[in-house]
């Protein structure tokens, strides 16, 4: 009896293996079932209103969305991973994706964005201005350099250092006040929100109206700022090529172009206010 | 074994067991073993070597291997005398203790980093009293040591628990009966006894600290010298330096291999004759 039980369970055992193997090798959707997009996490908001109404007017298309930092999700690419997709923060990934050929077709610029300090609700360093992130003890958050973020962030940081009524030291002391590099924009927001960090650089769309409670906004004059540019293609290897290139027309499309503006995006395409 | 059962299906299945297990049991070394070499396939000497003498490299092995260390003292200066108790009293809310002592198991590491936020943190529920002390935890290597302890405790305080569990009472009663005092009779017979427990439960006490991610970097953050250890750093090469990535990967694989199989080597040598000399 209990060596046909054990015998049960090891042939449970080997098919349950063999199932979960089937099922997880090939991580491919059914075909033109899903459409998967790899987008910036910055992307997040914007990109979800635009994939729930692609979903409505392509009935059975489902728009899965992968958000991370856009270097992590052109390693993921490099790596093998299957997207229909590809939404970069910056040209520098969206570069890289071409020359390791894994993009189909042109990018397409389809929004900009533009750099923000900001600061907790209850600002617990007193800070009043810009040139107070350099003060010691500050603890400062922001992307790693390798993040679109993080690398526009220090851009920024080095434009002030030589703006009038900044210390030219400016960029070096902030960056000696950084007390974590994170991974992606969003996790920068997370540390400033919870009130840890003492101030933090995301971009403007990432302060929705649900975060602007908890957090206050420095803006960064224009002279000094950045224009983060946001580019998207498709990926080699897609199963729906159709499906997706009707993804970037409807992100370039005037409908598309203000959901990307009311969630803090600078369109690319001159469109109505 | 066959006799109290039917004859000929059971023969068969008798027959086929082995096959069953050894295939089941090739099936599951393939898949836990493959990940391991094909890490150490990608990596080349040169780049191995070269990798090694980076500073980054090295900045992120020296953290990791204090902060795990760190850990794991605390973990075993704290986890004695919990493991006694839990091993050889009965007291109201026992149980509930224990769960709480075995969460961090199973908990997503990620949602261990936030609960440590929202006690540890600056608006957490300890963090304005540890503030009025001058502690700071989040962004600090201090902060780190937190989190492994916290992810690592569970991994010492069972086998712990279970090892003085495992102390036979009438060698203790014999020892009362040779005029032990409490404290002789623990440290000259319980702990020599349940020194192979101990040590197992530290063996997985550090690897556990040396690989511990997702509560760091929630809870710690991300910064070489600072709070980036080995698997942040491996985290963050992955998408820049495959080569320091699988340089870094390759060292803790290697460390946590030595500490596993350090644990399975031991108990033959050094702790066996303690084991002899407590008898």
């Amino acid at each position: 009896m209990r060596l046909r039980r054990l015998g049960a369970a090891a042939a449970a055992t080997v098919l349950g293996l063999a199932c979960a193997f089937a099922r997880g090798a090939p991580a491919a959707p059914r075909p033109s079932a899903a459409l998967r997009v790899f987008a910036a996490a910055s992307l997040a908001d914007a990109f979800g209103e635009i994939a729930r109404e692609f979903e409505r007017s392509h009935a059975g298309l489902r728009v899965q969305l992968n958000l991370a930092g856009s270097q992590q999700l052109e390693a993921q690419l490099e790596q093998g991973a299957y997207a229909d997709l590809f939404a970069s923060a910056d040209q520098r990934w969206m570069d890289r994706a071409r020359d390791q050929g894994l993009l189909a077709g042109e990018p397409a610029i389809f929004a900009r964005n533009r750099l923000v300090a900001i600061v907790p609700a209850t600002n617990p360093a007193r800070i009043d201005r810009l040139q107070d992130f350099a003060r010691r003890g500050v603890k400062v958050v922001l992307g790693a350099e390798a993040v679109p973020v993080g690398a526009y962030s220090r851009q920024v940081l080095r434009n002030l250092s030589s703006a009038p009524g900044f210390d030219p030291e400016f960029g070096r002391r902030v960056l000696a006040n950084v007390v974590s590099e994170e991974e992606n924009v969003k996790s920068v927001v997370g540390k400033v929100q919870l009130g840890e960090a003492d101030a933090g650089i995301v971009y403007r769309s990432d302060v929705t109206p649900a975060l602007a409670h908890f957090v206050r906004v420095f803006e960064i004059p224009d002279s000094a700022n950045v224009l983060a540019t946001y580019p998207i293609a498709r990926v080699r290897g897609s199963r729906s090529p159709d499906a997706a290139s009707e993804f970037v027309a409807r992100v370039l499309s005037p409908g598309g172009q203000l959901v990307l503006r009311r969630h803090g995006l600078l369109p690319a395409v001159a469109v109505a206010p | 074994m066959s006799s109290s059962l039917p004859a000929a299906g059971s023969r068969s299945l008798e027959a086929a067991l082995p096959a069953l297990a050894v295939g089941a049991c090739g099936l599951l070394a393939l898949v836990l073993a493959l990940p391991f070499v094909g890490l150490l396939a990608r990596v080349t000497p040169g780049a191995f070597l070269r990798q090694i003498a980076a500073p980054e490299v090295r900045e992120a092995l020296e953290l990791s291997l204090i902060t795990s260390l760190a850990a794991t003292a605390v973990v075993i200066l704290l986890g004695v005398p919990t493991a006694y108790l839990l091993a050889t009293r009965e007291f109201p809310g026992k149980r509930l203790l224990e769960v709480m002592l075995e969460l961090p198991m199973v908990l997503p590491p990620t949602v261990a980093g936030f609960a440590l936020l929202m006690a540890f943190g600056r608006v957490g529920l300890a963090g304005r009293a540890l503030s009025a002390l001058g502690v700071t935890l989040p962004f600090t290597t201090l902060g780190v040591v937190l989190a492994q302890v916290f992810m690592a405790a569970p991994f010492f305080l069972a086998p712990a628990r279970a090892g003085f569990a495992g102390v036979e009472r009438r060698l203790l009663e014999a020892a009362a009966t040779l005029r032990a005092s409490e404290p002789q009779r623990f440290f000259r017979v319980v702990l020599p006894l349940a020194s192979p427990a101990l040590l197992a439960g530290t063996a997985m006490c550090a690897a556990r600290a040396l690989g511990e991610f997702g509560a760091t970097i929630t809870f710690a953050g991300n910064l070489p010298g600072v709070t980036q250890t080995m698997p942040l750093a491996v985290y963050v090469a992955l998408q820049s330096d495959l080569d320091r990535a699988v340089t870094l990967s390759v060292l803790l694989l290697l460390m946590s291999f030595g500490l596993l199989l350090g644990l399975r080597l031991a108990p033959a040598g050094w702790i066996g004759n303690r084991r002899r000399a407590g008898d």
